[in-house]
């Protein structure tokens, strides 16, 4: 049964209207632009209590079951209400590892009684979710995880370390990826799939302290945890297929996330605006010249990959390197919000080496924490090199 | 508004049946051996195989029905451009096609009935618009007169050689005009052709001094500033569309060279050194294509509208650059081989050079979309 127009429209003014009354004023702190950035107690339950507020009022979950937290409806509404979201300007729903990956995971492939324990907790933010993959000699190559799962009777026993832990401190469950058998002829095979509970004796935490200056990321150290063998996600052995889906649905590649939006998305639009007032040679900074042609690089690089993202739809256009544009998005997107980042600080003259924490910063320090911050995104899920490796090999047919 | 502004991007049945078509048609016709056989010729291409490409209605597959044409538009021209620069392959398509989008969007309707169907049918024509190097020169010195005799000339006018008719900009008491020339109207000796950077293009210098236009071939009036300044969009448009087949056939070129040459006991596809610049030239021929298709989509019959200006702008200052890049690393990426005459590369970064130099280079539109996107 699909929505009329009408319905769609009428609730399109509804979610606005709601956004606009509840947007939460300047709590006087740095709210995170990403999941990946919240670094204390105080971000943490601003956070929380905003995502539950959005929930509660029907605007997130809502194509999951109603049985579960969810609201039951066609996946259009939720589309619409991020839309909103987004236009609006409102903080992030920050339960992302839940929200878009574990959560779609439980829901499509889950048991009833998995459904049934983590789902709500994961929509109404009670139960902060993170991941445990990568491993610290295993960054890029997720394969080689050597984390140990040992099967010892109602329990397994974890023994190893992750790192890149994101709300590692704050987390209830973590997605696991462990070894099961390490005489698994393919190394793939040796590797299964927990819905780890994060508060068992044994699993310590320890916050990384970021090139920001601030926290966001753990280091997870096993030693001999025991968590419930029913923690195991399919059967033993299966974690790498389950590991793969679950990055589908972190590319967004695959539907069945919550919604919500996971950053706050910024723009070149933002970084013009941002320049008001920044003089130059005595007049605008938008009036220089070199300026002016590397803000219209940065506008056509943005630009591009936005008709990138609508060609890769019209299938007649993409037929000489299959692939190539959906494999090839996340070097590019990333490398270009990196490089834009880094270009809004440089044409901030002076105030340009101030930084968070300097009451004359501009707009406090953004731009210089979100240029940092960027790396995150050019280094994780993958660095930028393993990517254009991955372009190479598998769009190109390049050799290893 | 927001300065990403219009990201529209459509692709209908006809413009995807006329891409596998024309695809298919340039693989089969024009190889590179083929290609290799023209440089050193007149003209520049088979007759025969443009005999071929007008009885498929390209040359008129933008002009009107009742000219003749197929009444597709421009739209539709840019996945044939881009299939024939993908093959290298010349002959004067473009610039008949942009003498008729300049007739059409300038003509009043006898003109436009008269002068159309030839060039639908098949005869060239070509537009004459540069009296210098600077496609930022907005000025026309060549002055028709009062008695409809035009002095002075033109350079860089592609395919003057086999053009039957030139569409030449003119300054016509005081104010821009275009007069109409039919090629015998021309004195001896008036075609001086260049030698171009691109073996493959040709193009030269035309002096119309002393040629008395028909009186019903002077096209004067307010719409001629924006039809010259359209068609100028519209070549660029046309370049770029070409300049990305020819991005994305350098790129096959270099893929197939790195996934069989060997040093130091491994294929050099395997070094990063290598595979990561290739990498960078696909994503580039991604945008490439993206932004042709983009600008097709905005560009109608009419006048175009700033959204349509800037997309072509960007089409062209993105596809050339992306070719050059290519171009050049598809040199170097052959290494000792790269730096002959006989490896393909050459034909690719010469390709490159001369499609950066037609309407306007990355800098000329850059310069203007600044003030498009940021004024």
């Amino acid at each position: 049964m699909s929505a009329s127009e009408q319905e769609l429209k009428a609730f399109r003014a509804e979610v606005a209207a709601w956004m606009k009354a509840n947007n939460p004023t300047d709590p006087g702190f740095l709210l995170p632009q990403t999941f990946m950035e919240v670094g204390d107690e105080r971000q943490l339950e601003f956070l929380r209590q905003w995502q539950h507020k959005v929930w509660a009022a029907g605007y997130l979950g809502m194509a999951w079951p109603q049985q579960y937290g969810g609201g039951g409806v066609d996946a259009v509404f939720q589309n619409i209400a991020d839309q909103e979201m987004r236009r609006a300007g409102v903080p992030i729903c920050f339960n992302v590892i839940g929200l878009g990956w574990a959560g779609p995971l439980i829901n499509d492939i889950g048991t009833q009684q998995e459904k049934a324990k983590y789902l709500k907790g994961i929509l109404n933010a009670e139960d902060v979710w993170c991941q445990g993959f990568s491993e610290p000699e295993h960054g890029s190559d997720l394969g080689n995880a050597q984390t140990r799962a040992v099967r010892d009777g109602d329990e397994y026993v974890i023994n190893g370390q992750k790192i890149w832990t994101t709300m590692g401190n704050f987390a209830k469950y973590m997605i696991l990826l462990a070894r099961t058998n390490p005489e698994a002829p393919r190394k793939y095979d040796g590797l299964s799939y927990f819905l780890s509970p994060m508060h068992v004796p044994g699993i310590e935490t320890r916050p990384i302290r970021k090139i920001t200056g601030e926290y966001g990321f753990t280091e997870t150290f096993f030693t001999d945890a025991r968590i419930p063998a029913d923690c195991l996600m399919g059967a033993e052995g299966q974690g790498w297929k389950i590991a793969m889906q679950t990055l589908q649905y972190e590319r967004g590649a695959e539907a069945g996330a919550a919604g919500g939006q996971s950053m706050v998305r910024v723009t070149v639009d933002d970084m013009i605006s941002q320049l008001d007032g920044v003089q130059r040679d005595g007049e605008s900074v938008l009036r220089d010249p070199v300026v002016r042609d590397q803000l219209v690089q940065a506008i056509m690089e943005e630009r591009a990959l936005a008709l990138g993202d609508r060609r890769a739809h019209i299938q007649h256009l993409t037929t000489d390197y299959p692939g190539s544009l959906p494999l090839s998005h996340k070097l590019r997107a990333t490398e270009m919000t990196r490089r834009m980042r880094q270009l809004a600080i440089n044409l901030q003259g002076g105030e340009g080496a101030l930084y968070v924490g300097d009451d004359e910063a501009r707009q406090g320090g953004f731009w210089q924490r979100a240029y940092f911050n960027s790396f995150s995104a050019t280094i994780g899920g993958g660095t930028s090199q393993v990517q254009a490796n991955i372009v190479a090999e598998h769009v190109l047919g390049l050799p290893k | 508004m927001s300065v990403l502004g219009n990201t529209a991007l459509s692709f209908s049945e006809e413009q995807a049946m006329l891409l596998d078509v024309a695809r298919e048609f340039c693989r089969d016709k024009s190889p590179i051996a083929l290609v290799r056989a023209q440089l050193d010729t007149a003209n520049g291409f088979d007759q025969a195989l443009w005999g071929d490409m007008v009885a498929l209605g390209w040359a008129g597959i933008a002009l009107p029905e009742s000219c003749g044409g197929s009444g597709l538009g421009v739209a539709a021209l840019v996945p044939v451009v881009e299939a024939m620069g993908r093959a290298m392959l010349g002959t004067p398509l473009i610039s008949s096609a942009l003498a008729g989008q300049l007739l059409l969007r300038a003509g009043d309707t006898g003109q436009v009935e008269r002068l159309l169907p030839a060039i639908a049918a098949g005869d060239p024509a070509t537009v004459a618009l540069l009296e210098n190097g600077d496609w930022g020169d907005g000025g026309v010195g060549l002055v028709l007169d009062e008695e409809c005799v035009l002095r002075g000339g033109k350079k860089f006018v592609p395919d003057a050689a086999v053009a039957s008719l030139f569409v030449v900009s003119v300054t016509y008491r005081g104010a821009a005009a275009l007069a109409v020339v039919r090629a015998e109207q021309l004195a001896a000796g008036a075609v001086h052709p260049n030698t171009l950077i691109d073996q493959t293009k040709r193009s030269a210098n035309v002096d119309f001094s002393g040629v008395r236009v028909d009186d019903n071939n002077v096209i004067s009036g307010p719409g001629v500033a924006t039809a010259l300044r359209d068609i100028r969009l519209l070549g660029a448009l046309l370049v770029a569309a070409e300049a990305t087949g020819s991005a994305a056939a350098c790129l096959d070129t270099m893929v197939d060279y790195l996934k069989t040459r060997k040093q130091f006991g491994k294929l050099i596809g395997s070094y990063q050194a290598l595979k990561h610049p290739t990498v960078d030239i696909l994503t580039a021929t991604d945008s490439a294509r993206s932004f042709i298709y983009h600008a097709a989509t905005l560009v109608g019959d009419g006048a175009l509208d700033s959204d349509a200006e800037i997309a072509c702008r960007m089409a062209k200052a993105h596809a050339c650059q992306t070719l050059l890049y290519a171009g050049d690393r598809a040199v170097q990426f052959h290494g000792g081989m790269g730096f002959t005459y006989d490896c393909d590369a050459q034909l690719y970064i010469r390709r490159a050079q001369w499609s950066q130099q037609q309407f306007g280079d990355a800098q000329h539109h850059r310069k203007r979309l600044a003030t498009l996107l940021l004024d």
